[in-house]
């Protein structure tokens, strides 16, 4: 029996929440995950600001939240890639690796984001080979070596300085004449005598053997591009929503952000979104999982709603 | 300390019973971070449906670990963790940083086809 209540997409803090929620109702609820469970909030390796908890690593978070979920009847399942989703039918279908096929009465949309990509020539060659997007697990490879490091928000910034505990030297490379950073993270990096600053550049290529060797940096405002050799490059250039196999299906904003009301629906009956995938400004585990909870009552109303009028 | 559900190495001793018991092995050797904890998580998932595949885990900073830093396959290698797939005792993959699921099964698939 593939059918279900309520499917939720992601299992992140948002998913798990819903899932809790719903399970505990005794609706039959399936977790769809791709990945680690727990999301990003797996990759905090201290959370020290969730409301009745002193301390715990996200990894710890996740797990409770996991067995929490299972306790009350969720059933987990992880999946390489949605290969085909029907969320306008009335019966919710949702197929995964063009070989097992689900379906429900409502959906939960909780696909959670991830670290942005420059997307150019030779980034998938040298990752783990001179390109990382982790200061504190790579730093120490980097240790009396040059360094790039791309972007300029709060994590680039304060990343870079880091950064400056191994490299002899940092080039911070960002698109932009401003950063879009705090004031004090901005202070440290430009008064660090090991920091030096690209403006209005992006790197636009990676070349190397077996390691990285140089990079392409190209000038935004004359479009000249110089070839600069490096030993390291570290990308922080913000995160992008889950979303993209929702092209054409729902709507979405111009960052591929969900829609929905202050009820977390969707513009599509029995469809709802939560967490990170949605349209919101602050992204925390505790917003997280407070959207997880509206979108699993909300769903929890309409199945009502749907057995009242069978 | 790896706080993971795999079985751990924590020797180099352990390490050579490992890949020499099984035919087919995977190891991990990481840290608990961000670019580590998504690909113990896949190994965990996949243990159950790759029951011909012995997942195991690695601190990357213990002296021990020198069995998978040394190897000449990872000496290009940047960025944990450090995934070697052996058969037979043999190295016949690895792959640096984190990778997704898809790229794990396809790994797994081709080399430990049953």
């Amino acid at each position: 029996m593939n059918h279900y209540d309520t499917i939720i997409i992601g299992g992140g803090p948002a998913g798990l929440t819903a899932a809790i929620y719903l399970s505990r109702a005794k609706l039959k609820t399936l977790v769809l995950n791709q990945g680690a469970i727990g999301g990003q909030m797996v990759l905090t390796h201290e959370i020290a600001n969730y409301p009745g908890v002193a301390s715990i690593s996200g990894y710890q978070l996740a797990n409770i939240m996991k067995n929490q979920a299972k306790s009350f009847g969720t059933k987990i399942k992880s999946l390489g890639e949605i290969t085909e989703l029907d969320l306008q039918s009335t019966i919710k279908k949702v197929t995964i690796d063009h070989a097992e096929t689900f379906t429900a009465d409502s959906i939960i949309l909780a696909t959670g984001g991830r670290s942005r990509t420059l997307g150019v020539v030779g980034e998938d060659t040298f990752k783990g080979r001179g390109i990382s997007y982790c200061a504190t697990c790579d730093g120490d490879f980097f240790t009396d070596k040059e360094i790039i490091v791309v972007g300029g928000g709060n994590s680039a910034l304060e990343e870079a300085v880091s950064l400056t505990k191994y490299a002899s030297k940092v080039t911070i490379v960002h698109q932009f004449d401003h950063f879009q950073a705090f004031e004090h993270a901005i202070q440290e990096a430009t008064e660090h005598p090991k920091i030096d600053f690209v403006m209005e550049a992006t790197i636009s290529g990676f070349y190397g053997d077996e390691k990285l060797g140089s990079v392409d940096i190209l000038n935004l405002k004359t479009q000249q591009t110089e070839r600069k050799n490096i030993d390291g490059v570290f990308i922080f250039i913000g995160y992008v929503p889950n979303t993209e196999f929702l092209e054409g299906k729902l709507q979405r904003n111009a960052w591929g952000e969900i829609e929905v009301n202050p009820q977390m629906q969707t513009e599509l009956p029995g469809v709802y979104a939560a967490g990170d995938c949605i349209v919101k400004r602050y992204r925390q585990v505790s917003t997280a999982v407070g959207d997880g909870t509206l979108a699993a009552l909300s769903a929890s109303a309409y199945l009502n709603d749907l057995k009242s009028k069978k | 300390m790896l706080y993971t559900d795999l079985n751990h190495i924590e020797t180099a001793a352990e390490h050579q019973k490992v890949i020499s018991q099984n035919e087919n092995v995977m190891v991990i050797c990481g840290r608990m971070g961000p670019m580590c904890i998504p690909v113990y998580g896949i190994a965990e998932e996949l243990s159950e449906e790759y029951k011909h595949v012995a997942f195991y885990d690695m601190e990357f900073d213990i002296p021990d670990a020198y069995v998978i830093r040394n190897i000449p396959e990872v000496q290009g290698f940047m960025g944990i963790p450090f995934t070697i797939y052996y058969k037979n005792g043999k190295v016949v993959k690895a792959t640096s940083s984190i990778q997704n699921r898809q790229q794990v099964t396809a790994i797994l698939d081709e080399h430990f086809a049953q």
